[in-house]
């Protein structure tokens, strides 16, 4: 599958400024390529990358005890005592590279590929207050996901922090997190949150603003922070299964099949055939699901509160047709290690058909009406515009990357099964406005329509499930999903007995969430809530 | 504009019945809900929800209670933007410790009476998250609860049985 075309002239670039990769394989994070890099090498091995066009897919650490056996299957550079291991995902073509390196936790420091990569800043922050790892050179020194539950030299994904934190008393708000300001006459501060008017998750805003005008958005998120890495230490496949379901209530499908997607590479079982195909018919309907309900929300925000009602009617219908066919509204718990929970019926196979074919027909007026509607055209047209440059710079995937310009989607560019077997189309916009975002849901909304009923056609008899044979201590997976929202990676480790040493969810909102900082600029205050629902980034996806 | 017409009409109205309570538990909830608000509020309900932790499914369903299927403005509940106009808070997920002083800041906003309801198992329990390092568990852990409507999510069924139970109260004394 790989082509891999560029690999060689990384290494060569690398050899060129003396940097020294090592223990290049194949095999412990397929498809993924794997590369050990010094940590002296990181700063300057992603400074490379970015200057070949690179996709930086992002970064985590992933804190060792001093037990050998958890390094894990490379032979490591030679640190006493406990270590960090911090890897880092770049892509091109649909081909995935990733680097890692070892720190000792005594002295945790790299250099960071912030500079090079505007979008994995706040994956480092992340990692950094999480772990203690120390990104040199990086543009921002702020904290991130820590606020006040934990200090700033308490670092909760370590082996040695209790996963009940050394609880006292009641947690302060965070009220002296330094925002930047702009100073000037008539320039005047907003700020919104985290409890917000609508219903809708917790996060920080803040505008600085002169007339109507935003000069700068500055987002503080970390708000739902529930500390579902650490929750997964030390569980079994089917409870991780339970937890990745639970990383953001919308992409519940998504984030489970991405780590049973990590999990079975790093087990080496292989999902029988009828279980990809009703993933992907249940990933398809998701996707469905949240486009519908974004649509409509989105022309509410600009008060067409038609075409808002009437998504809502079909989601509502949608949903019902999911509980009754898969026992859940929004299809949790539908996904077990190795296959599904459960199988479809022969009049639920024709339940489907009928419904595919009752959504294509009320999509079609509807649609319609959204995509040429003059009032409609009068506030989405040319408002909230993400520049190609900027989309690709931050590391867009999904309906936001695709509006200005950036077609990737791992169905396409790197199937897995069953996405092997059909046809997947990457709508294409380039204006990047919200206009753009709306006519791209609409896109995928109909790909996926026409998808579901390929994947009904072609769905192979047999098992649904393989069996899930423990992994061995060490053992690792990746797995790569495309999430309603875009790109979901998933890293999984194994401790000894099958049990989770370290489970790492990166969904795509990491890089939707910088990009709606600089889609805003420009635009009126009052245009921000529909410049928010066209990106919908997942609160509870990147607060973790 | 006959376009819209045209699909309006089509459309029809696709609102339901008032569902009943067809299990005990249920009924339990139902007149417990009832006797509380009962004793409480009239008229009407003015809920300002609050995410405190929610993974956003609960979210999800809570929204789908404005959908044309349920369509609870019929019934008096309004959702409201803010905790100073609100007689009840709809509180989902389990409580993140970074959440805590702001749902006891939205609590201490709202004017007593005020009634308070764990919607979801996360809030009701803690759920699949619990309490940890970074999570307080229980809604129940920072501010008084009222009532606890389960489910992971919960439906838009489950709330609105929970939520009608209230209104009916009102129906009762008329
Ligand atoms: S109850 Fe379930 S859906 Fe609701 S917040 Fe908790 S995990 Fe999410």
């Amino acid at each position: 599958m790989s082509r891999f075309d560029w690999l060689s002239e990384y290494l060569a670039r690398l050899d060129d400024d003396h940097l020294i990769a090592r223990h290049g394989d194949t095999r412990v994070l397929a498809p993924a390529h794997r590369l050990e890099l010094d940590a002296e090498d990181w700063g300057p091995a992603g400074r490379i990358a970015a200057a070949m066009g690179l996709r930086h897919a992002g970064v985590w650490a992933d804190p060792l005890g001093p037990d050998p056996m958890q390094r894990g299957a490379e032979n490591g550079t030679e640190i006493e005592g406990p270590a960090i291991r911090v890897q880092a995902c770049l892509e091109q073509g649909g081909d995935y590279l990733i680097l890692h390196t070892l720190v000792p936790q005594t002295r945790p420091v790299l250099g960071s590929h912030t500079p090079a990569y505007p979008g994995v800043d706040r994956l480092e922050r992340h990692a950094q207050d999480l772990t203690g790892v120390r990104f040199l050179r990086h543009p921002d020194e702020r904290r991130w996901t820590r606020h006040q539950a934990w200090s700033a030299d308490e670092h909760p994904l370590r082996q040695d922090f209790p996963i009940d934190g050394r609880r006292e008393g009641r947690t302060p708000a965070d009220v002296d997190y330094p925002f930047t300001r702009i100073q000037g006459s008539g320039v005047y501060e907003i700020p919104v949150g985290p409890v917000h008017a609508g219903i809708i998750e917790p996060g920080h805003f803040r505008f600085q603003a002169a007339g109507e005008d935003v000069l700068r958005l500055e987002e503080r998120l970390g708000y739902v922070h529930r500390g579902i890495e650490k929750l997964a230490v030390g569980r079994d496949p089917q409870s991780l299964m339970r937890l990745a379901g639970r990383v953001s209530g919308d992409s519940t499908v998504a984030h489970a099949w991405a780590a049973a997607q990590a999990m079975e590479r790093a087990a080496g079982c292989e999902p029988p055939p009828r279980a990809t195909s009703l993933r992907a018919i249940l990933a398809e309907r998701e996707r469905i699901a949240n486009h519908l309900g974004d649509i409509g929300a989105i022309c509410n925000d600009v008060g067409f509160a038609f075409a808002h009602v009437q998504c809502a009617r079909l989601r509502e219908q949608w949903q019902r047709r999911s509980a009754a066919l898969f026992g859940h509204r929004l299809m949790m718990n539908t996904l077990v290690p190795g296959g599904v929970a459960q199988d479809l019926s022969e009049t639920a196979f024709r339940e489907l058909r009928l419904d595919h074919a009752a959504l294509h027909k009320a999509i079609e007026p509807l649609f319609d009406i959204v995509d040429d509607h003059p009032s409609l055209d009068d506030r989405l047209i040319g408002t909230g515009i993400l520049a190609h440059a900027d989309a690709r710079a931050l590391g867009c995937t999904g309906y936001v990357g695709k509006a200005s310009g950036l077609t990737f989607d791992v169905r396409r560019d790197s199937p897995y099964a069953p996405y092997d077997q059909v046809t997947v189309d990457s709508p294409e916009e380039t204006a990047g406005d919200v206009a753009a975002r709306v006519r791209v849901r609409m896109k995928e909304v109909r790909a996926s329509l026409w998808m579901l009923d390929r994947l009904l056609d072609a769905l192979p008899e047999g098992e649904i499930a393989a069996p899930f044979a423990l992994p061995e201590e060490g053992a690792m997976g990746l797995g790569l999903i495309e999430g309603w929202r875009g790109e979901i990676l998933c890293f999984v480790r194994f401790a000894s007995e099958g049990r989770i040493a370290r489970y790492f969810p990166r969904d795509p909102s990491w890089f939707t969430w910088p990009a709606l900082e600089r889609l805003i600029h420009g635009n009126i205050v009052p245009d921000f809530p529909v410049c928010n629902k066209s990106v919908n980034g997942s609160y509870a996806g990147v607060d973790l | 504009m006959f376009r819209i017409l045209k699909q309006s009409f089509r459309t029809g109205v696709v609102t339901e019945a008032v569902p009943v309570h067809d299990d005990a538990e249920l009924e339990r909830l139902g007149i417990e809900v009832r006797r509380q608000i009962d004793a409480r509020f009239g008229g009407s309900l003015a809920i300002r929800q609050v995410d405190a932790g929610s993974c956003n499914g609960c979210e999800l369903e809570i929204h789908a209670l404005n959908n044309p299927f349920y369509d609870v403005e019929r019934f008096g509940i309004h959702f409201v933007a803010s905790p100073r106009h609100a007689d009840a808070l709809l509180v989902t997920g389990p409580v993140s410790r970074h959440m805590e002083t702001a749902l006891r800041r939205t609590w201490r906003a709202t004017p007593s009476p005020k009634f308070v309801i764990a919607a979801g198992i996360c809030a009701c329990d803690g759920g699949e998250i619990g309490v940890s390092y970074a999570s307080c568990g229980a809604v129940e852990n920072v501010i008084p609860v009222d009532i606890k409507i389960p489910g992971c999510p919960l439906t838009p069924l489950d709330l609105l049985t929970g939520l009608l139970g209230a209104l009916a109260s009102d129906d009762d004394k008329r």
